[in-house]
């Protein structure tokens, strides 16, 4: 069985739970041993397209309009022809120990278990997989794990290969070890492959064609040198250099029980009107370090002080931020996570702009005016009333930046807050961190993002990876 | 690394030779005979035989072994305070009677705990489909939320100072702690299930219980031994009772 061909003609797909199409329009011949990247701003149905490619999308789940067929039928029939890679390796891995977790696809197409270990091995080569069947899977990093969810879609010799962003929720050098992996699978053309992704720079080398998907419906068929529209910079007003707000002092972090510390002593100097970006490799500690200087985490050597400008108002100033009250805390230094959803607390957006204030004592009427000034700046009005949960992943990502905006905090810390969002949104959530940049905030971004880097950060401060520790 | 849900032994000791449902099997004939029994020899000493079993189960270091039998201990304690309290004897009959229900639970739930210390659960997974038919869906679905839990810790942490950092906090108040611990929990519950869904979603993809009868790369024999282990369980169950008799003490619960 050689790799397969796709064709869609006219194709859409509207979800049960939906009134909009997710996805229409779609014309698109793929033939067999081709390499697509798809690509298209958040909501113009890229995942759709792909599930329906793979054979996920049942009749109940929605309306389907127009033609798919996978290896000239429909996919729900060709689903043992389709290996499929999701973003999130910890929602893909079923077994403890790698090779068992590469075998799981074979055992459910009920492959005999005397050719079972050969494929196995087979396929960890195909990826490069070089720590061994007996590698515990919770043991490996990011890009290993997805390594290994690559080498267990393979196993089975898909006719066809679909990625949905397999290296969204991994650093650099992890997303470089699964391109790796792919352009060494692939290579031979022995399947057709087609990747959703927004970083064409990275994938333009594997793969023959480039296609936009637009979210009005239908498809943009780019050249191979096609080149994204350039990211949108913000004009930085030039702030001066304010007062000393916070400063890290030898602070490394060991958590209870472990071995290694998280994070070795390290110096970090928030100033007001500067910005400074945390950047190095996964496991050096960046994260740890943002949630010191957030005063969430109590340091376990070493200090983190701030300063008068910061600590005025408070009720023991000589108390480390990590012993402050919340309520003293949020109006102070403001905290964005990397996943939004970890940080709503409430069923309206509105309700969630509010919540800050409010609980650091600001009166309901202050509160409820604060909310419409950054629903307005952030071209949020029109969703007021609506669950955070429920919008998109970039409203939900400028939501959480304004939330920790709304208690007008002297200190703001990021971790990665562009992680996975496509240009138009990176650019949206970089010009609003350029407005916080004026002389009195300082703020603090923790990102793998060069460019977030090269946009925003005044200085930078880079955490080596440990030696001993992998 | 996150030592108390690691996921069986790290690796092989000498129980783990016994297949996982030789062990049910032996924890089934232990449970009907700690059931029945209403005196105080007969679960001490199948409780001896256990904890002869221990170092077979890699649970040597006496700091080890309190740290996964603790709950249980508490457990005991507990259930034998409840019946010297509030049990309908008095002076030492309630004293024994409090040590013959603390007893039992321990000789119940330890050989639980020697399976877990001594099992992986991808070999109990196994083990369960291929000789009790257990469905696979169940068995596999299960284990692949079990490699989840560890994650939940971290989670749960990460929400907790996400909330801080919103100005949430329940201060000295009782009551807000309750109601802050509930909300978390249920952020954290609700992230499970998106999770778990995700899981759902990628395991179909690679044709989980597509319809297609599955196979079995490891496998998962039966030999003597397995049989044998059986066996010692029934000849331990049958000694401990005979003694009770001959002792007097024997006096069982459902007659």
């Amino acid at each position: 069985m050689g790799p397969s061909g796709v064709r869609l003609a006219g194709w859409g797909f509207r979800h049960a739970t939906r009134r909009g199409w997710a996805v229409r329009d779609v014309d698109l011949e793929i033939e067999p041993g081709e390499r697509v990247l798809l690509t298209g701003a958040s909501g113009s149905g890229k995942s759709t397209l792909l599930r329906a490619l793979a054979g996920l999308l049942p009749p109940e789940s929605g309306d389907a309009a127009g033609r798919l067929t996978v290896d000239g039928g429909p996919p729900e029939r060709r689903r043992h022809r389709v290996g499929m890679v999701f973003q999130d390796p910890d929602a893909q891995l079923v077994m403890t120990r790698s090779g068992d977790d590469v075998a799981f696809g074979l055992e459910n197409i009920g492959m005999p278990p005397d050719r079972i270990w050969p494929a196995v091995d087979a396929a960890m080569h195909a990826v490069g997989f070089d720590l061994g069947r007996e590698r515990p899977t919770a043991a490996l990093s990011g890009g290993q794990k997805q390594r290994l969810v690559l080498a267990g879609a393979l196993a089975p010799l898909p006719g066809l290969l679909v990625l949905d962003e397999p290296t969204a929720q991994l650093d650099p050098e992890g997303a470089d070890l699964v391109r790796a992996a792919v352009e060494r699978a692939v290579g031979d053309r022995s399947a057709t492959l087609v990747v959703v992704d927004h970083d064409v720079e990275s994938w333009r080398p594997l793969v023959d064609r480039v296609v936009e998907l637009l979210p009005s419906g239908g498809v943009v068929e780019h050249d191979r040198r096609w080149i994204p529209p350039l990211l949108r910079f913000p004009v930085r007003r030039p702030a001066g250099s304010g007062d000393v707000l916070l400063s890290a002092d030898r602070a490394g972090y060991t958590h209870r029980g472990s071995p290694a510390p998280a994070l070795l002593p390290t110096d970090a100097l928030l100033v007001g009107g500067r910005t400074l970006a945390i950047t190095g490799p996964n496991g050096s500690g960046k994260s740890t370090l943002a949630l010191l200087l957030a005063g969430l985490r109590a340091p376990t050597t070493g200090r983190v002080v701030a300063a008068p400008p910061l600590t005025a108002g408070l009720r023991s100033p000589a108390r480390p931020p990590s012993r402050w009250r919340a309520a003293e805390l949020v109006e102070r230094i403001g905290t964005v996570f990397q996943q939004p959803e970890h940080q709503f607390l409430t069923g309206r957006v509105r309700d969630e702009l509010s919540l800050g204030p409010l609980r650091s004592g600001t009166g309901s009427t202050t509160a409820a005016r604060l909310a419409d000034e950054l629903l307005e700046r952030l071209g949020l009005s029109g969703l007021a009333e609506a669950n955070p949960f429920t919008l998109s992943g970039g409203q939900q990502r400028r939501l959480s930046v304004a939330t920790a905006l709304a208690t007008r905090p002297r200190v703001l810390v990021l971790d990665e807050p562009t992680f996975g969002q496509d240009r138009d949104t990176w650019a949206e959530l970089v010009a609003l961190l350029a407005e916080q940049q004026d002389g009195e905030r300082a703020l603090c971004v923790v990102t793998h993002d060069a460019a977030v880097v090269a946009a925003l950060a005044d200085d930078v401060l880079h955490l080596g990876v440990r030696a001993a520790v992998r | 690394m996150s030592a108390p849900f690691a996921l069986g032994p790290a690796r092989p000791v000498p129980l783990s030779g016994i297949n996982p449902v030789a062990q049910l099997s032996a924890i089934a004939v232990l449970t009907v005979v700690l059931l029945v029994s209403g005196d105080l020899v007969t679960p001490s000493f199948v409780l001896a035989a256990e904890l002869a079993l221990l170092p077979a189960a890699g649970l040597t270091a006496p700091r080890e072994v309190l740290r996964r039998i603790w709950p249980l201990l508490m457990s005991a304690a507990g259930v034998a305070w409840v019946n010297v309290a509030f049990g309908s004897l008095s002076g030492a009959d309630a004293w024994l009677s409090g040590a013959t229900w603390g007893i039992r639970v321990i000789a119940l739930a330890l050989p639980g705990i020697l399976l877990v210390a001594a099992t992986d659960p991808v070999r109990l997974a196994d083990a369960l489909t291929i000789h009790w038919r257990v469905s696979t869906r169940f068995a596999y679905g299960a284990l692949a939320a079990l490699r989840l839990v560890p994650l939940l810790a971290s989670e749960w942490e990460t929400i907790r100072l996400a909330r801080r950092a919103r100005g949430v906090d329940a201060g000295a108040n009782p009551s807000a702690h309750v109601r802050l611990l509930a909300s978390t929990a249920f952020a954290l519950l609700v992230g499970a299930i998106r999770r778990g869904t995700r899981l759902a979603t990628a395991m179909d993809a690679r044709g989980f219980d597509s319809g297609v009868p599955r196979t079995n790369a490891r496998g998962s024999v039966l030999r003597r031994r397995d049989t044998l282990f059986v066996l010692a369980a029934v000849v331990v169950c049958a000694a401990a009772v005979t003694l009770s008799v001959l002792l007097g003490a024997w006096h069982p619960v459902l007659a």
